[in-house]
C-alpha cells in the first residue's frame, strides 16, 4: 500500500510543489494521475522514488516509511518500484536483451537467473523476436515495450510510469495500456502519469486529478473497481507465479 | 561473479570509449612511475658507491721526514688501542712507487719509470692503510690521527663521498619536485578521464540508481577504469626497467674495465643487484601507478553519485 500523510515538498528556490498531500492507494490498484504541467505530479513521482524527500508529512510504500530510509536502504527500495518515462530511457549502445539484462545484472543477479528471466519477460512483452534488435531498430511502442519489461524484470510491487504514451501514436498508445492492463492483472500496482484524456476515460480506472500540488478531484477505489471486476483488488503481492 | 565480470567489461568498454584521455592518463602516470624507479635506482647506486668507497679506499696515514720505524709501530699500536679498526695494513715505499707506476703507466710502467729506476720518488710516502669497523665513525678516527706529531697527511674517501652525497641530496630534491608535479598532472588526468566517462554514462548512472543499484555497483566500473590506467601506467616503466637496468649494469662493468684509468674504480662503481631494487620499483609501481588509479577513480566518481 502506498500512503501520502499530509505530505508537502518545498524545492530549495522556493518552489511548493506539493501541498499537504493526502492520498493512498491500496495494492494491486491502477491509478491514473492527471493534471497540468507544474501541479506536481513529477514530484509526486520523484518522492516515491525517493529522489526527493518530503518537507513534511510521511510517505509509505509498502509498509517502509520513505523518509526514514537510509541512504544505503533506497537501492533496494527502488527494486520494489519499476519506472517508465516518456522518452524510454534505453541504452542506445545495447541491444534489447542487454537493456533488459542490465536491470538484473546492476542489482547482481546471477547469469543463470538472467538467462531465465529475460526470455520470460521479452515473452510477456512481446519482444521475442526481437531480442538481438538495437533501440534504434524499434520503433517507439517497441521501445517503451523494452522499458516495461526492464522496468518489470526484477519483479517490482509497484510500476510507475510516467507518460508512457507521451511519444506513441494512438496504436502504439493502446498497446501499451494493454500491457499496463495486463500487469495490473497479475497483481502489480500500476500508476501512469498521463495527459491522454481518451485513455483515462476509456478505462474506467481510478483517476486523481491534481492542481497546484494539491489533489483536485479523485475518483475513488469503489468507482474503479466497480468500472474493472477483473482487477483483483485483494492481492497484496503481485502474483508473478505464471511470468516469471 | 557475473556482477563482476560486468563491471570489468564496462570498466574496459569505458576505457576504449575515452581511449585518448585514458592513453594521456596511462602515458603520465608511466612517467611518474617511470621517473621515480630511474631516480631511485640513481639514488641508491649513488650511496651504495659512497658507501663502497668510504669502506672499502680506506684512510691513508703518511709520516714526517725522520720518524722512525718503532715510532711508527707505536702509532699503530695506539691505534688499535684505540678501538674500531677493522685491519691496518703498513705499505712500504717500495709498495707505493710500484702501485704508482702500475696505475699511471700501465703497461708501459717499467720503460716510463726508467728514470726513476735507482730512485724512488714516493721514498718518504710509506704508509699505513687503516679500515674502519664502522664507517660511521671515520672523521672522529681521522682527527684522532691528526693529532699525532709524528703524522704529515691523512688521505681518507671525505671528498668523494661529500661529493657523491651532495650529488644525491640534489638528485633526491631534483626527483622529489618532478615526481610531484608528474603526480600532481596525473591525478588530474585520471580524475579527468573519469569525469568525461562518467559525463559519457551519466544516462546509464541515471538509468542504475532508477533501477535501485547500489552505489559501489555504479562505481565499480569507473574504478576498474581508473585501476587499468593505473596498472598499465605502471606496467610499462617496471617492465622497462627490468631490461635498461640489465644494460647499465652490463654497461658499466664494460665501460670501467675497458679504461685503465677507471679500472681502479670497477671494484667500487659497481650497480646494486637488480633483485635487490626491483622490490621497490615494483612497490612504486603498484602505490603511484595503481594505488593512485584506484584512488583518484574512487574519489572522482563519489560526487557523481548523489542518491
Amino acid at each position: 500500500m502506498i500512503e501520502f500523510k499530509n505530505v508537502s515538498k518545498v524545492y530549495e528556490t522556493g518552489n511548493r510543489a506539493v501541498r499537504n498531500l493526502n492520498l493512498k492507494i491500496d495494492d494491486g490498484e491502477f491509478v491514473f494521475i492527471v493534471g497540468r504541467s507544474g501541479s506536481g505530479k513529477s514530484t509526486l513521482i520523484r518522492l516515491l522514488m525517493r529522489e526527493l524527500k518530503a518537507t513534511e508529512g510521511t510517505i509509505t510504500v509498502n509498509g517502509k516509511e520513505l523518509g526514514r530510509l537510509k541512504r544505503s536502504e533506497i537501492p533496494k527500495y527502488r527494486r520494489g518500484i519499476g519506472v517508465v518515462f516518456q522518452d524510454f530511457r534505453l541504452l542506445n549502445d545495447r541491444n534489447v536483451y542487454e537493456n533488459i539484462a542490465f536491470a538484473q545484472r546492476v542489482i547482481g543477479a546471477s547469469g543463470r537467473e538472467i538467462r531465465e528471466n529475460v526470455p520470460e519477460i521479452l515473452k510477456l512483452t512481446g519482444l521475442s523476436a526481437k531480442y538481438k534488435n538495437m533501440p534504434n531498430q524499434l520503433s517507439g511502442g517497441e521501445q517503451q515495450r523494452v522499458a516495461i519489461a526492464r522496468a518489470l524484470i526484477n519483479k517490482p510491487s509497484v510500476i510507475l510510469a510516467d507518460e508512457p504514451t507521451g511519444n506513441l501514436d494512438e496504436k502504439n498508445s493502446e498497446e501499451i495500456m494493454k500491457l499496463l492492463y495486463e500487469i495490473n492483472a497479475m497483481g502489480t500496482t500500476v500508476i501512469v502519469i498521463t495527459h491522454s484524456r481518451g485513455i483515462v476515460e476509456a478505462s474506467g480506472k481510478r483517476v486523481i486529478s491534481m492542481e497546484k500540488g494539491t489533489i483536485r478531484s479523485d475518483t475513488g477505489q469503489a468507482a474503479a473497481a466497480q468500472a474493472d471486476e477483473t482487477v483483483p483488488w485483494e492481492t497484496a503481492e503481485p502474483n508473478w507465479g505464471g511470468i516469471i | 561473479m557475473s556482477t563482476f565480470l560486468y563491471c570489468i567489461k564496462r570498466g574496459l568498454v569505458n576505457l576504449r570509449k575515452n581511449w585518448l584521455f585514458s592513453i594521456a592518463s596511462t602515458a603520465t602516470i608511466a612517467a611518474c612511475v617511470f621517473l621515480f624507479c630511474l631516480f631511485y635506482a640513481v639514488v641508491v647506486n649513488v650511496s651504495n658507491i659512497a658507501y663502497q668507497a668510504e669502506t672499502t679506499i680506506g684512510i691513508s696515514v703518511f709520516f714526517n721526514e725522520g720518524v722512525s720505524a718503532e715510532q711508527k709501530e707505536a702509532f699503530k699500536e695506539q691505534i688499535l688501542e684505540h678501538g674500531g679498526v677493522k685491519e691496518i695494513n703498513y705499505k712500504s715505499a717500495d709498495e707505493a712507487w710500484e702501485s704508482f707506476k702500475a696505475d699511471y703507466f700501465g703497461d708501459k710502467a717499467e720503460e716510463l719509470a726508467e728514470a726513476f729506476a735507482d730512485d724512488n720518488p714516493l721514498a718518504e710516502s710509506d704508509s699505513y692503510e687503516i679500515f674502519l669497523n664502522n664507517i660511521e665513525d671515520q672523521q672522529a678516527e681521522v682527527d684522532y690521527i691528526r693529532g699525532f706529531d709524528i703524522v704529515r697527511e691523512v688521505n681518507y674517501a671525505n671528498s668523494v663521498v661529500s661529493a657523491l652525497k651532495e650529488m644525491n641530496t640534489l638528485i633526491t630534491a631534483v626527483s622529489v619536485a618532478m615526481i610531484s608535479i608528474l603526480f600532481a598532472i596525473s591525478i588530474f588526468l585520471i580524475s579527468n578521464t573519469i569525469n568525461l566517462a562518467a559525463h559519457f554514462r551519466k544516462r546509464e548512472t541515471e538509468i542504475m540508481r532508477m533501477i535501485g543499484a547500489t552505489n559501489s555497483m555504479i562505481r565499480a566500473p569507473f574504478v576498474v577504469e581508473g585501476t587499468f590506467i593505473g596498472f598499465a601506467g605502471a606496467l610499462i616503466p617496471i617492465v622497462s626497467m627490468l631490461f635498461l637496468y640489465k644494460r647499465a649494469e652490463v654497461y658499466l662493468a664494460e665501460r670501467l674495465s675497458s679504461s685503465g684509468q677507471l679500472s681502479a674504480l670497477a671494484d667500487i662503481a659497481t650497480l646494486i643487484p637488480f633483485k635487490e631494487v626491483y622490490p621497490v620499483m615494483l612497490a612504486a609501481g603498484a602505490v603511484l601507478g595503481v594505488g593512485m588509479g584506484f584512488v583518484v577513480s574512487f574519489l572522482t566518481i563519489g560526487k557523481h553519485l548523489r542518491v
